[in-house]
């Protein structure tokens, strides 16, 4: 009897060895195809607790995310901004595949707690309330940047930075770009190029790079013709000085289509 | 033939002994779980419902699924010593090698009966919620165009079902499987069904555990030569219990490539052949 499990003890070695290949390309197979997580650290086993940590190390990170979520949903309707930012890091961290918890907790962050933020009446000081809200659009921006790092071949993430660049910070350069990464992700609905041709007309110096982009979009058809497509190159045929015959009115490109 | 007769007569016996045992009641925790989780998730948003009531259900099916795996396996041995079936079973022309594998088919066809039942009842409750969020937001849309309409509810079915749930489904199944298996190498050398069930608990969170020593080791990280020996010892004598968590993924919207979910298919019959072959050798030696 002894020598059998002694034996099996060998084989069970002897297996383990002969997997590690296998289980060496699955994990890149795995890694190819996004799908490893990120390690669980110590300062995530305090923001969860022993029980939760647990449950993550066992393989529940989905459920528990699920479960947090929930947490934060009630910090929202108490209006608990700094529980919720801390839920929602938690949260991302044990669920990064997932582009609703990167895409929603950046919302929370920077349009409800920033707005909150700056109608809070505890605090008198104006500069204070600006500081804060500013700092609530930092977050959700962060939010959505560190989303497309574990989620890079997701547009709408790229699509929810764009818009908060471009109504939050007011960077239209910074969004103009970030449109345009989201177009050219597979699946990117059109108006992300629309987007992108919108904004790259608000930034100082590319006002020609916009209006080759959006004429290229008006070429495209009746799809990209939105009255604030056509409106916007109007305005840019004159503001460029764009001869007659080259502008989107002339007979030459109206019969293009 | 006569062989896999005998087997699969211990196979069948031992799958009507559990259900006899009223192991299916536990469905009705899981029903209360999934309906309950969908009627309170109504006022989150239809993805956020739709994510939540996949995240809870999967995983309830996979805490179930390594439950009865874990708890029906280790129970097996030490019941039919006290009530003496065994000696009855191999006094007859029985291999001990049939008399596990019937006990370990009995085991699996409970599992995928169990595994089958569940995912019913999500997939049900799933369809059920997406008529819901369907209905309200057609009538939200009154008056809209045929093509928003037609985009909103491509976003609401794009949120329920997914093709890939299918293989989370059968990924889960063959982890429970692999745990039976493993329980049932262990309780062959156990002396007590206690010892088995704390044993292949641990091995759960230890087989968690596995891809981070193996990294670790592999890695060649320059530390004590004990710690190394440590991680070492884990990667070699515990399964990857990690690869067989895909469904967090697949939940959060990602596409399994074919090539991975076959691997870890066939990563989940390697195992179960090993542990099973292992069991069979300690056990055919083994004093009753």
């Amino acid at each position: 009897m002894k020598w059998r499990k002694t034996s099996a003890l060998a084989l069970l070695c002897l297996f383990g060895a002969s997997l590690l290949p296998i289980q060496a390309r699955l994990n890149n197979d795995a890694r190819a195809a996004h799908l490893r997580k990120t390690a669980l650290n110590l300062n995530l086993r305090e923001r969860i607790g022993q029980a939760g940590f647990l449950a993550a190390l066992s393989g529940f990170r989905s459920p528990l995310a699920a479960i947090l979520w929930i947490q934060a949903h009630t910090a929202w309707e108490n209006t608990e901004w700094g529980r919720m930012a801390g839920t929602f890091d938690t949260v991302t961290t044990l669920q990064p595949r997932s582009i609703l918890y990167w895409d929603m907790s950046a919302w929370h962050m920077a349009w409800n707690a920033a707005v909150a933020a700056m109608q809070n009446e505890k605090q008198p000081s104006e500069a204070l309330r600006i500081r804060s809200q500013r700092e609530y659009f930092r977050l959700g921006r962060d939010f959505l940047e560190r989303g497309i790092l574990n989620n890079p071949d997701s547009y709408q993430l790229y699509v929810q930075l764009g818009i908060v660049l471009r109504d939050k910070f007011e960077d239209h350069c910074g969004a103009a770009d970030t449109f345009l990464k989201a177009a050219a992700l597979p699946g990117a609905p059109s108006y992300c190029a629309r987007f992108a041709g919108y904004e790259m007309a608000k930034c100082p110096g590319r006002e020609r790079e916009a209006y080759e982009h959006l004429r290229q979009l008006y070429l495209q058809g009746d799809k990209q013709r939105l009255p604030s497509l056509i409106n916007l190159l109007r305005d840019m045929e004159k503001r460029l000085d764009i001869p007659q015959g080259e502008r989107i009115d002339s007979s030459a490109h109206s019969n293009k289509t | 033939m006569k062989l896999l007769g005998v087997t699969i007569a211990i196979a069948r016996n031992t799958f009507t002994e559990l259900v006899r045992q009223k192991v299916f009641y536990f469905l009705m925790i899981f029903a209360l779980l999934v309906i309950g989780n969908s009627a309170f998730m109504a006022k989150f948003s239809f993805q956020e419902q739709f994510q939540m009531l996949k995240d809870i259900s999967l995983g309830a099916m996979s805490v179930f699924g390594s439950l009865i795996a874990i708890l029906a396996t280790a129970n097996f041995l030490p019941k039919d010593m006290e009530d003496r079936t065994i000696y009855t079973i191999l006094a007859k022309p029985v291999p001990r090698f049939s008399y596990l594998l019937g006990k370990l088919c009995g085991i699996f066809g409970l599992l995928a009966v169990s595994i089958l039942l569940m995912s019913a009842l999500f997939l049900a409750v799933l369809w059920i919620r997406e008529g819901t969020v369907l209905n309200e937001t057609r009538a939200q849309l009154q008056g809209a165009t045929a093509e928003e309409i037609a985009a909103a509810v491509k976003e609401v079915t794009n949120a329920t079902f997914n093709i890939n749930l299918i293989p989370g489904i059968v990924v889960i199944f063959f982890k429970s499987a692999l745990l039976a298996s493993l329980t049932l190498f262990l309780s062959t050398f156990a002396t007590s069904s206690i010892f088995t069930i704390l044993m292949a608990t641990a091995l759960y969170f230890i087989g968690h555990l596995q891809s981070t020593a193996r990294e670790y080791w592999l890695a060649g990280v320059d530390v004590h030569w004990w710690s190394r020996l440590l991680a070492a010892l884990v990667s070699l004598l515990f399964p990857d219990l990690q690869a067989f968590n895909l469904t967090d993924d697949i939940i959060a919207g990602a596409a399994v490539p074919m090539t991975l979910f076959a691997g870890t298919i066939g990563l989940g019959l390697l195992y179960i052949s090993v542990y099973f072959s292992l069991a069979a050798l300690v056990f055919s030696d083994r004093e009753l």
